[in-house]
């Protein structure tokens, strides 16, 4: 029964499988909180993109391209629900296995940190995109928006390449809980709020202050953003979009073998300390 | 080759004042091929350090660690795949059912859901676990059902060096005899060899083939339980397990059991 007769890549793959698997069937069984955030975030987004309809009843506002303006803030509440998400869940890998207590029995499997760390970012992908998709059929019916030039092709290729960025990042940031179980997850909060401020979610970065600007060069989501609403609002092809393209292309590159090295120092430095099981 | 072999290994760790624990001191052990080793101790004794340093949850500050001859502390991901731990806690997704975590279990040593579908009936079967309760939730179980599912969990990788760490604590007297039983089919069925862990003597007695006392971060004796029991004896009156853990520790059972980790 022994998974030592398959070869190594075999063996990690199934256990990939298992991280996925899990997390589907937790997903089921926490059924009633997907309805809860299901329902938090299409209306929240709704909301978002009303502002837009709302800056163009203010004084002055006669002059906003009210369907060009609400596609733009829901593009931007759409991708942001996305992206966190993917953020979200891997950084809380660690924080999830501590509340459960199951966070030993994981570390002191055979399976490789990478293939954890894979077998969670392939679920926040898919879970990602179907929980998108739903929030984004409902604002469809909802809102009358300007999508008539969009390049979805386009736009899901950006956000692909995004995704990957962004799992590298959300590894750094699920490390924080290994170096301090007490404060660790929060600081995982405040760097996603910090993301959503700097990275243009819902305005243009050129508007904040000079020298803020330069933290959304380093924000994934800066570039996500920027090509999906292209594509997306303007119906840019492939080509015109290398632009948001590379830096994410870069970011992937540099983010995820980062973030796992980083997440085995602070695995280390658990194992070291006896912090590993201690839930603050 | 010894399946584990322990030498001088030290841990210490240190508190939120600047206050040292040292919770293994120069700890040196060895479990044989086959063999079960219990060890006793007090809570706070060091013993599930020991479990964690052994199953590579921690890592020592000197001393060997060695898993059928491989350095455990250096090629971890090689030693893990031939042992399974089984601790006092059940360790499980509350919400999933024990067949899902069992197969996510399973799948973290390589095994498919396929292959181990038929080895989880097999196990539930021998456990005397109802298959029918393994479609529901871990939080709708008694201790003793997470406790055989723990067991089962372990069982299904197969593994050559079983740790078990107070597996039977807290359990109802009924759950508790079950959990000895299948730990004793085990040890009779499956050439695994066992580092158990416990307070409880009689468990110890009637499972280990040689028992240690652990004491402060050190074991202070480990034999053959009668030989323990002789090098304890006063006045020519061999003392029982009890009266024997009770001098070399200055514990009562009931304190062992009572003190904090």
């Amino acid at each position: 029964m022994k998974g030592t007769a398959k070869p190594l890549w075999l063996t990690e793959m199934i256990a990939v499988w298992g991280y996925v698997q899990r997390n589907y069937f937790l997903t089921k069984r926490y059924f009633m909180w997907e309805v809860v955030w299901l329902t938090f975030t299409t209306v929240n987004a709704m909301s978002i993109t009303f502002i837009g309809a709302g800056a163009a009843a203010q004084k002055g506002g006669g002059a906003i391209d009210v369907s060009y303006y609400m596609t733009f803030l829901l593009i931007g509440a759409l991708i942001w629900s996305y992206l966190s998400m993917i953020f979200d869940i891997l950084s809380e890998t660690v924080q999830w296995e501590r509340w459960e207590g199951t966070i030993e029995y994981t570390f002191m499997s055979p399976t490789s940190r990478v293939t954890h760390l894979l077998g969670m970012g392939v679920y926040a992908v898919v879970y990602g995109i179907l929980r998108t998709a739903l929030v984004l059929g409902v604002a469809m019916l909802a809102f009358d928006l300007d999508l008539g030039d969009a390049n979805y092709v386009a736009a899901l290729i950006v956000l692909a390449v995004c995704s990957v960025s962004l799992v590298g990042f959300g590894v750094v940031a699920a490390v924080m809980p290994l170096l301090s179980p007490e404060k660790g997850q929060q600081v995982t909060y405040i760097v996603s709020a910090l993301l959503l401020l700097v990275s243009g979610v819902y305005y243009p970065v050129n508007v904040l202050p000079d020298w803020m600007q330069p933290l959304a060069t380093v924000s994934p989501v800066t570039y996500g953003l920027e090509g999906s609403r292209a594509a997306l609002q303007q119906g840019t092809g492939l080509a015109d979009l290398w632009g948001s393209i590379w830096p994410l292309l870069v970011m992937g590159v540099v983010f995820v073998p980062l973030g796992i090295y980083i997440f085995h120092l602070g695995e280390r430095y658990a194992k070291r300390t006896g912090k590993l099981k201690r839930s603050g | 080759m010894k399946a584990l072999e322990l030498r001088g290994v030290e841990k210490s760790f240190k508190k939120r004042r600047g206050e040292v624990v040292r919770a293994l001191d120069s700890v040196s052990l060895s479990v044989g091929k086959g063999e079960v080793v219990g060890i006793l101790g007090p809570n706070g004794s060091g013993k599930s350090t020991l479990v964690r340093v052994i199953s590579t949850l921690v890592l020592p500050d000197s001393g060997e660690v060695e898993i059928f001859g491989v350095d455990a502390t250096r090629h971890p991901k090689r030693v893990q795949r031939s042992m399974n731990r089984v601790s006092v806690e059940a360790s499980f997704f509350k919400k999933l059912s024990a067949m899902e975590n069992l197969l996510y279990g399973a799948k973290l040593y390589g095994v498919t859901s396929a292959e181990a579908r038929p080895r989880i009936a097999e196990i539930l079967d021998n456990i005397g676990f109802a298959r029918t309760r393994a479609t529901e939730p871990m939080e709708h179980l008694s201790r003793g059902m997470q406790q055989k599912i723990a067991l089962a969990r372990a069982l299904l990788t197969s593994p050559v060096l079983m740790l078990l760490d107070e597996p039977t604590t807290g359990l109802d007297p009924r759950s508790k005899k079950d959990v000895q039983a299948f730990i004793q089919r085990i040890r009779e069925a499956h050439d695994s060899s066992i580092l158990l862990c416990t307070h409880d003597m009689g468990e110890a007695e009637e499972l280990c083939d040689r028992v240690g006392i652990m004491m402060d971060g050190t074991i202070l004796a480990l034999e053959e339980s009668g030989e323990l029991k002789r090098r304890y004896a006063t006045n020519g009156r061999v003392p029982t397990l009890e009266e024997t853990f009770m001098v070399a520790t200055g514990y009562s059972v009931e304190e062992a059991s009572a003190e904090e980790e």
